[in-house]
């Protein structure tokens, strides 16, 4: 018996030095296996008589148990520490750059006039588009500029041979979506425009968006709401606004809408943002509308304007460039 | 149009300060530009008179001033000035004063002389731009006196930006009525009441120009002194509005344009001979004008003529034989009416400036020829002296003023603006504006001012309302009527997602200029399928892009020559070609790609750009037409010019063709200095998305099996062909053909290359067994050998 405890007090100081699960397994083997040292011990209890095989098995199942516990401590042991060497052998530098294509950009002015359509698709308008090579009758006549009217000379136009010229607004698509289609009309109509002007703040082509609503019962305060609404979403924000008489040859009364702009050095200052009115009868009689019956309001924008002002871009024509560290900066 | 604040307060009762007036103006439509605040800081200045002048003994350029300033002795001032001389009156600067640049007068030795003050120019009391030497003050001016009290000051110069219907308001007398209708004071009109004519001579007036001018007024006086002083009052308001004085005659002219709006114009009547004609320039008749040009006239140019030939550029500007000067004695004064269309751009042709063809242009109103005449005549002698003979006015025949009247309806306003406004706003603000009314059931029936010929109709009327009653009194409101649901096409691609699926595939969107130059299209033999401008602005913006190419392979150099090796844009914009009508624009996608296939990184090297990459990028394009769009295939036939034969290919859906890819032609790349290969794609946006929504088709329920197959096929042999001959060959048990290596090179002659490629096979009805496989393989690999002369690679 000395001898037995003294064996399995040698195999438990084994059993906590133990390194490697196999040598483990081996001596669990050993002591509780078929024919492991407590496996043995037991057998042999059959051969003692009553009162000592209870006293002795109740020992050696003490015995077993505690053994046993210590194998599965120490198998758990050597599998957490097998786990944290795998885990500290396969950690990776994640400071390393990710792998796979980056993502390119999208053009400030083409995303501005994106944003400013899409709020006014929201609002049930349509978008449409016109050629931006135009006839004198679309450009200027049906939107009643005549002949030799002043307002011509501040559109500066581009001409061809022919007669024909690049469109120095947007507004003729209001022309094209009104020709043969009655109210109620909403249309939104984005775009290159054309003035033949070169300077910092001026590019022979620009972007604008025209918009146009005829329907019955169209008044100015629907004007002024809508573009409030328009300018409030557009900036996030709301801004103090003011309504500006003003003069486009095909809307009366005319405004151009000015907001008051904290710059980055905190100064406020009244900016022009847009120019839009009452469309004038004339033109919806030009287009076959009863001008009685119905009413409408127009408006006009600069997108790059909206996108200098988005962006804190100050030099127009930078959109224009494709300097790709110019690009890069949007997303 | 500029002008002083003061004249336009002495011309209407206004209340409101300065910055009200200003806001005021501009809330009216009567934009204010810029407000030059004159006259500040002029405490201590007063008017000084020049008693002694003589040299600094120290000091070449400075001279020793004794100076009368209304004090118990004079003052000694040192003073630089050229025009310094005894006599002289000039604005005195005296010591504690603080001129509006800063500077602060205080006693002081200049080069060892004491000096008590400081004699002034206009430009250090900020009054004009003049520095050139002391601001000259009229011999009469009291010495001693306040400058600016003298002066009339403080004052502004207020700049208004007029939009082109409000030409009324080029004269002062237009403004006030918009002032009197804004703030409700009262007008105090000038006097234009007839002067009595005191001689009889008159010079007869031959219109033979018809509706270009209507009418002519004129008016001889004599005996004039022609070197008469301006009268300060008149000389500075000519200069707060921007003008110089010149001289009596001229200057009484000019005032009268600013305060009423008519041009005049004063001849040397010496200089006239016979009748006064107005009539179209002969072909290249030539004129010498005031300003000393000398213009060639070949378009009919409206012309005042006499007997000897034109005397002035009608409405434009006077000829220099017929101008008056210091020796005139005797004017022939005329006021006339010039249709708009017949002055417009003629300025401009001839690069004059002409503060009478400004207004002509725009028109004026024609009932004021005689009113301004009157009023002139009398200013002319109150200040020159001489005799007025009787006002001459000389109508077409039939012709009288265009006089409107116009129905305005309670209701309409009401509709169009969207408020209620009282009838009694309304009558005061047409009434101020010197709109006749006469009430009627529904409204009015309104005559506005013959001024005011921009007001012709209903609308007119309903915009002066609201902008006097203010625009900021209607409330805003959002329409509820006129929404149609709508949607883009179903199958159509949105020209978002292709924008996105560029972007993330690392292209930029960039957006050029659609005009560019000959020297752009040329190496690309352009040139003849572009569209060119008649008034181009320059040559590098002469024409029309036939492509979007040309543009964005200039940004990618461009980029190149900044230091970027890898540049991706694509443009979304429209191509411009002479013919066909119906395709003159095309609204296209292109894109451009050179430098490194990926961007550098650590993992793995990255090769330069090749077909294949480009036609990836596009091939990931065309698969957002959806599964059931028409397939694409690829052609090299009839490529254009600048693609590289072997490295590009025409994009096609059926029969259409979407667009092209490829390489840039060698020779192009090289006439247009590129370094390195450089890729490009160009599409029909609309065929390229035009696509086709997907219809679903059942999910497999059978698993799938593979077969690998290796094939030796000669070089010329593409993959195209065997793809297709393996698909025709597998039937409809071929879920998908995967080509996994191409190779070339050891084991394989040169004329030949081997495909590699796994075969998914797949059946819906049931489980492919390994024989059915085999069986699949086996039909592959026969109609290989037969159509691509294909072996198994062993």
């Amino acid at each position: 018996m000395e001898s037995l405890l003294e064996r399995i007090e040698a195999a438990r100081r084994a059993i906590a030095a133990t390194q490697s699960a196999d040598v483990l397994e081996q001596q669990r083997v050993a002591l509780l296996g078929k024919n492991g040292l407590l496996t043995a011990a037991l057998k042999e209890l059959g051969a003692l008589p009553d009162e000592q095989r209870k006293q002795r098995g109740a020992q050696l199942n003490a015995l077993k148990a505690g053994i046993s516990t210590m194998l599965d401590e120490r198998r758990g042991a050597l599998e957490r520490a097998a786990t944290q060497g795998r885990l500290a052998r396969e950690a990776v530098d994640i400071s390393l750059p990710g792998r796979g294509a980056a993502l390119g950009s999208l053009h400030p002015v083409v995303e501005t006039m994106d944003r400013i359509c899409a709020i006014f698709e929201r609002m049930g308008y349509r978008r449409e588009e016109g050629p931006e090579i135009e006839d004198d009758w679309h450009n200027f006549e049906a939107l009643n500029f005549p002949p030799h009217h002043p307002a011509r000379a501040m559109h500066d136009t581009f001409y061809f041979a022919g007669g024909e010229l690049l469109r120095t607004h947007t507004s003729p698509v209001q022309i094209r979506a009104m020709q043969g289609r009655q109210p109620p009309l909403r249309i939104i109509a984005p775009g290159r425009v054309y003035r033949s002007d070169s300077d910092q703040t001026h590019s022979p082509m620009f972007h604008q968006v025209e918009g146009l609503m005829v329907a019955e019962g169209i008044s100015f305060a629907d004007l002024k709401g809508t573009l409030e609404a328009f300018v409030t979403a557009f900036f996030g924000r709301s801004f103090e606004m003011r309504f500006r008489p003003s003069y486009f040859p095909f809307t009366e009364p005319s405004a151009e809408v000015d907001i008051r702009w904290l710059d980055a050095a905190g100064t406020a200052r009244w900016l022009e943002v847009l120019g839009c009115g009452m469309v004038h009868p004339a033109v919806l009689q030009n287009v076959g509308i009863d001008a009685e019956r119905y009413t409408g309001f127009a408006f006009g924008l600069g997108v790059e304007r909206f996108a200098m002002l988005r962006y804190g871009v100050d030099d127009l024509r930078a959109f224009f460039e494709n300097d790709v560290r110019f690009l890069a900066q949007f997303g | 149009m500029k002008f002083s604040e003061r004249w336009l307060r002495a011309l209407v009762g206004v209340e409101a300060d300065r910055a009200a007036l200003v806001e005021g103006l501009t809330l009216a439509g009567l934009e204010v530009e810029s407000v030059q605040a004159l006259g500040d800081g002029l405490e201590h200045v007063v008017v000084g008179e020049i008693l002694d002048c003589r040299p600094h003994p120290r000091a070449d350029r400075l001279r020793i001033c004794t100076v009368a300033a209304g004090l118990e002795a004079p003052l000694q001032i040192v003073c630089g000035a050229p025009n310094a001389r005894a006599g002289l009156k000039a604005p005195l600067a005296l010591e504690g004063a603080r001129l509006p640049g800063g500077v602060v007068i205080r006693a002081a030795e200049l080069r060892g002389v004491h000096s008590q003050g400081m004699l002034c120019s206009a430009r250090e009391l900020a009054l004009d731009a003049d520095a050139s030497g002391l601001m000259v003050l009229p011999d009469d001016a009291p010495v001693g006196h306040a400058l600016a009290d003298y002066l009339g000051l403080p004052d502004a110069s207020i700049e208004l930006k007029l939009t082109p219907n409000r030409a009324d308001c080029f004269g002062m007398l237009g403004l006030a009525h918009d002032v009197a209708a804004l703030f409700g004071g009262a007008t105090r009109l000038p006097d234009c009441s007839p002067v009595p004519a005191q001689h009889a001579q008159t010079r007869a007036v031959q219109l033979q120009a018809g509706a270009a001018c209507p009418r002519y007024c004129g008016r001889v006086i004599e005996d004039l002194d022609a070197r008469a002083p301006t009268p300060l009052w008149i000389a500075e308001r000519l200069r707060r509005a921007g003008l110089r004085p010149v001289s009596a005659i001229v200057d009484v002219a000019n005032y009268v344009m600013l305060e009423l709006g008519q041009p005049l114009h004063a001849f040397d009547n010496a200089a006239l001979d016979g009748d006064i004609i107005v009539r179209p320039a002969k072909s290249g008749e030539a004129m010498r004008l005031l300003d000393g040009s000398t213009v060639t006239l070949e378009r009919g140019e409206l012309v005042i003529a006499d007997a000897r030939g034109a005397q002035a550029l009608a409405g434009v500007m006077g000829g220099a034989d017929s101008a008056v000067a210091a020796a005139t004695r005797t004017v022939f004064l005329e006021g006339a009416h010039f249709a708009p269309a017949a002055i417009m751009g003629v300025a401009r042709r001839f690069g004059l400036q002409s503060d009478a063809a400004h207004r002509f242009e725009r028109g004026v109103d024609p009932e004021l020829p005689r009113r301004a005449l009157e009023r002139a005549s009398a200013l002319l002698l109150a200040v020159c002296g001489g005799r007025a003979g009787p006002l001459q006015q000389a109508d077409l025949v039939g012709w009288t003023p265009p006089r409107t009247s116009i129905r305005l309806r309670r209701t309409r306003l009401a509709r169009v603006l969207g408020i209620e406004v009282p009838d009694v706003e309304i009558e005061r603000i047409l009434l101020a504006l010197e709109i006749k009314l006469a009430r009627e059931a529904d409204g009015w029936l309104a005559i506005p001012p013959t001024r005011r010929f921009d007001l012709a109709r209903e609308e007119d009327l309903i915009e002066e309302v609201a902008r006097i009653h203010g625009y900021a009194r209607i409330p805003g409101s959002l329409p509820g009527a006129g929404v149609v649901a709508w949607a883009e096409p179903e199958g159509q691609v949105p020209l978002a997602r292709l924008r996105a699926a560029l972007a993330d595939r690392d292209y930029r969107e960039a957006v050029s200029l659609s005009l560019l130059g000959e020297a752009q299209l040329a190496p690309w033999g352009l040139l003849e399928a572009s569209l060119p401008l008649a008034n181009p602005l320059s040559n590098e913006l002469a024409r029309m892009r036939p492509s979007l190419l040309p543009a964005l392979v200039a940004a990618l150099r461009a980029n190149r020559n900044r230091q970027q090796g890898r540049v991706r844009l694509f443009e979304v914009g429209r191509s411009f070609h002479p013919a066909p009508a119906a395709r003159r624009e095309v609204e296209r996608l292109a894109l451009v790609a050179c430098g490194g296939a990926a961007r550098e990184q650590w993992s793995a090297p990255a090769p330069v750009l090749d077909f294949h990459d480009i036609k990836g990028d596009v091939e990931a394009l065309l698969a957002l037409r959806g599964g059931n769009a028409e397939a694409v295939s690829l052609v090299c036939n009839d490529l254009p010019p600048w693609l590289h034969p072997g490295r590009a290919a025409r994009v096609l859906a059926g029969t259409v063709e979407l667009g092209v890819i490829g390489a840039l032609h060698p020779a192009l790349e090289r006439a247009i200095d590129l370094d390195g290969a450089v890729y490009v794609a160009e599409f029909d946006l609309a065929a390229l998305r035009a696509g086709a929504a997907p219809r679903l088709r059942s999910l497999p329920r059978f698993p799938a099996v593979r077969r690998d197959l290796a094939v030796v096929v000669p070089e010329s042999v593409s993959w195209d062909r065997v793809a297709a001959a393996a698909r025709t060959a597998a039937g409809s048990v071929l879920a998908e053909l995967r080509l996994f290596d191409v190779y070339r090179g050891a084991g394989l002659d040169a004329e030949h290359k081997s495909f590699a490629m796994g075969l998914i096979l797949q059946d819906h009805s049931r489980t492919l067994t390994d024989t059915d496989a085999d069986a699949c393989l086996a039909r592959v690999l026969q109609a290989l050998a037969q159509a691509c002369a294909a072996r198994i690679r062993g």
